[in-house]
């Protein structure tokens, strides 16, 4: 048998915790080899980081445990390494970047000294180290490198933070890179470069680079194989391609069944009557920050208007806008022909059981010391004639049950529930006030891919069942384009585009929405190679 | 930094213009020294010279117009007690508490971070819960308590350190090993669970990936950012020891600035309370000032 550069056999990995043992991967094999990528696929929970952190020696012992498997690199056993030869192999020959850049990357230390920390950690001389480490920041790509190398991590974007964090792995020449969810905090447009970098730095270097991720579409980008993870087993190995088209376990057909955005897209409606919403001229400046430009837009009745755009467009300040949590300094919003701006709290206060707002994180948008059912009846606690409360028991059995959830989970708290639970719970919530429009800022984006489909599937069958309007705030499309009727693209402000979901998606005029298109993974890896080489064409990398 | 250090500058100065004017009229309500100068069987006359002599005669308002306007001039009164000018008398007193304060802050600093953080790296180890019986301890011990325990056993009984007063190295042993204590114990609380949520932290995980070594992790990586909430705590102990360390520093009969203050106000020799207050509030000041500069020193998001 071929000796791989990375070799992980029948890896088991137990966690002791108070509520008892977790096993959070069991009987796990997959292999490496130089210069190729492989990704290893699953939703959170499934153990997908698990091998990676045992790899880097990450894992704390207690509460963790490895109960059996090898890991070798280069044929021999990294489990039976002493801790100082582990400790020569990290960042040496083994590099890792994580998820968020600005957390995983030290706040009070030069960018310039972390980069070369990686190199005098492993025996180069100091002066050398720092000649590279600027070196590494302009093959990465960050502009003025030589001031670069004094800033610190929070004066940077986050696109230039990974760039920085792969500036830094890629310091010893790695044989081994590994990405753990690398883009996932990043927009679209950033993505996508992040990505080409990876892929470039692999064709120069020849390392090889696990991925590890919940997208389809990253898969799809980069990867040659990949490794489908439930549940700390791996259900599904091979070809990225092959497992896309043909799909042998339940757990994976299910996976790429719910990537949203390959629908049809539904019918247009018909926008006649008086909207429901209507906002004219917002602006909203922080200091010298110009958040909102002057936006106009409007909302009917039982419509799903989504708006799109990446970090730092004003989507959110436009929906905190819209409910009042936070005045514009100009500009108006009509609800049903009155301008909610002008109101007196009191008047607002009669009006707020009609706007309700569910957020992105639940976790933290749910109080965790209330039950279930005092979160969702407390709506009724502060709007005492929205229910008697003698009924509010069974409302909120109903409530539970219209969002797929059982009545005797009322008694319960938040914590005791899963991510997609609770975002149910926080809908339920936003129910309980008989609204007409709910704002959802981001609400599914922090969601696993199949719960994200239950969650729009529920949400869109609420609009069916009480004439529901949305303002969807995301920076999904694909997400949007299987939920949205219009769609608004914001950038820097203002917005650049507007129109339905079909003209958007299938003839989008403004460069920048072209841009966002082109930039957004699809989750079909042949879709996203003949996008690949066109590319490449275009920028002339490759002969027509 | 300047405008910065000048807003900080006129602020204080307002809350000491207040503070000296309520304590001089609190002061003087609480009697006149007189009785407390004169011997028993003075007469009225010496007593109503010795009133005329020190103005204590004139009405509140005209005896607080002449202190204000020597004030402005620099001078802060004579002390009755000592017959000589009162910041003189504090400043005296004020060196000695000084270098009470930096001496045993600068050992519990030390001692606290590095205790604090190999605890913090081995949580629930048997040296965390050494660590954490014995700080747990300090902080809750009463110093007048330990003071007079220590004098017992290691003045009178041992007979190995001098039980009060100050001319040698000796003397300062007892006085700052009971100092050291509290402050200890606090420290070293705050430096270990501030180091525990760093250690924990995803930088952290970073480093590991890197293959850093475990001492530079601790010292390198999680120290500096560890230190943020500890120099809070560092500041507001030392101010406590700077503002007087009465307990201890009566006990010890060390001349420093607790035990005059004490010493003036049961005498009312109201001139060195006043000073005593001022050169405090500029201490405190100072200190301050000093924990800003540290923070900004420490974090650059706190500078730009």
């Amino acid at each position: 048998m071929a000796e791989h550069l990375l070799e992980v056999r029948d890896l088991s990995v137990e966690f002791h915790t108070l509520a008892g043992t977790v096993k959070a991967v069991q009987n796990v094999s997959w292999y490496l080899d130089r210069g190729e990528t492989l990704a290893i696929l699953g939703e959170s929970g499934s153990g997908k980081s698990v091998s990676a952190s045992a790899i880097m020696n990450l894992i704390d012992m207690p509460p963790g445990k490895i109960t059996s498997g090898t890991i070798l690199f280069n044929g021999r056993d990294m489990l039976k390494m002493t801790a100082e030869e582990r400790r020569a192999i990290n960042g040496a020959k083994i590099a890792m970047i994580f998820q968020d850049p600005l957390a995983h990357l030290n706040p009070v230390y030069p960018v310039g000294w972390q980069i070369a920390e990686m190199m005098t950690t492993h025996g180069k001389p100091g002066a050398e180290s720092s000649a590279r480490a600027l070196e590494l920041l302009k093959r990465v790509g960050i502009p003025e490198p030589e001031a670069a190398m004094r800033k610190y991590p929070f004066q940077f974007s986050g696109g230039q933070r990974q760039r920085l964090m792969i500036a830094m792995a890629i310091a010893c020449k790695p044989d081994i890179l590994i990405a753990d969810e690398p883009t996932t905090a990043l927009d679209v447009t950033v993505q996508a470069q992040v990505l080409a970098l990876l892929e470039e730095l692999q064709r120069e270097t020849g390392m090889g680079l696990l991925l590890i991720t919940h997208d389809l579409g990253v898969v799809a980008e980069i990867a040659d194989r990949v490794v489908v993870m439930n549940s700390g087993h791996i259900v599904e190995t091979g070809n990225a391609a092959e497992v896309y088209r043909n799909p042998q376990h339940a757990y994976t057909k299910k996976l790429i069944d719910a990537a949203p955005g390959k629908g049809d897209i539904p019918a247009e409606r018909e926008r006649q009557g008086e909207p429901l919403l209507k906002a004219v001229g917002l602006k909203k400046t922080y200091g010298a920050f110009h958040a909102l430009k002057g936006v106009d837009f409007s909302i009917m009745p039982g419509e799903t208007v989504a708006v799109v755009g990446e970090s730092g467009s004003g989507k959110s300040t436009l929906a905190r806008a819209i409910v009042r949590l936070d005045d514009p300094q100009e500009g108006q919003v009509f609800y049903r022909g009155n301008d909610l701006l002008a109101m007196s709290p009191r008047e607002v206060f009669g009006l707020r059981r009609d706007l309700q707002m569910v957020f992105q994180d639940p976790t933290q948008s749910l109080n965790p010391r209330m039950s279930v059912f005092r979160l969702i009846s407390e709506a009724w606690v502060i709007h005492p004639d929205i229910l008697p409360k003698a009924k509010w028991k069974e409302r909120v059995a109903e409530l539970l049950v219209k969002v797929g959830l059982k009545p005797d989970m009322a008694e319960r708290y938040p914590h005791q529930f899963s991510g997609g639970q609770r975002q149910r719970i926080a809908i339920a919530r936003a129910l309980a006030m008989e609204p007409k429009l709910i704002v959802c800022d981001e609400a599914v984006s922090a969601l696993d891919v199949s719960i994200q489909a239950q969650v729009i599937a529920l949400l869109d069958g609420l609009r069916r069942e009480f004439g529901l309007s949305y303002l969807f705030i995301a920076h999904d499309l694909p997400v949007v384009r299987d939920f949205a009727d219009r769609v608004i693209v914001m950038k820097a402000g203002e917005i650049v585009e507007e129109g339905t979901v079909r003209q958007i998606f299938d003839a989008p005029r403004h460069p920048y929405t072209q841009a966002l298109l082109a930039a957004s993974l699809d989750p079909d890896p042949e879709v996203q190679a003949a996008r690949r080489s066109a590319r490449r064409i275009n920028e002339g990398l490759v002969p027509a | 930094m300047k405008s910065f250090i000048g807003k900080r500058a006129i602020a204080s100065g307002v809350s000491l213009i207040v503070l000296i004017v309520i304590v001089f009229f609190l002061s003087r309500l609480t009697g006149d020294p007189t009785n407390l100068y004169l011997p028993i069987d003075a007469t009225q006359e010496m007593r109503d010279q010795f009133r005329q002599m020190h103005g204590f005669n004139d009405p509140l308002i005209v005896q607080f117009g002449r202190y204000v306007m020597d004030l402005v001039q620099g001078n802060f009164g004579n002390s009755l007690r000592q017959a000589r000018p009162a910041m003189d008398v504090v400043l005296e007193a004020f060196t000695w508490t000084l270098w009470l304060a930096v001496i045993t802050m600068v050992l519990v600093t030390i001692a606290a971070i590095v205790i604090g953080s190999l605890a913090a790296f081995r949580v629930g180890g048997v040296f965390d819960r050494i660590a954490t019986f014995f700080s747990l301890i300090g902080a809750a011990a009463p110093d007048f308590w330990v003071a007079i325990v220590a004098i017992v056993i290691f003045a009178v009984n041992l007979h190995v350190l001098p039980t009060s007063g100050t001319g040698s190295v000796w003397h300062w042993v007892l006085p700052v090993a009971v100092l050291f204590i509290r402050p200890f114990g606090l420290i070293l609380q705050v430096v270990r669970g501030s180091m525990i949520s760093v250690l924990s932290s995803a930088y952290v995980k970073t480093a590991r990936a890197k293959g850093v070594q475990s001492r530079s992790i601790i010292f390198v990586h999680g120290l500096r950012n560890a230190m943020l909430p500890v120099i809070t705590v560092i500041g507001d102990q030392a101010a406590a020891i700077l503002n007087g360390a009465v307990v201890v520093e009566t006990v010890f009969g060390f001349p420093g600035i607790g035990k005059l203050m004490i010493d003036s106000i049961l005498l009312r020799d109201f001139a060195v309370v006043l000073a005593v207050i001022m050169v405090s509030a500029l201490a405190i000041f100072i200190m301050n000032l000093l924990i800003d500069l540290a923070y900004a020193l420490l974090d650059p998001r706190i500078r730009y």
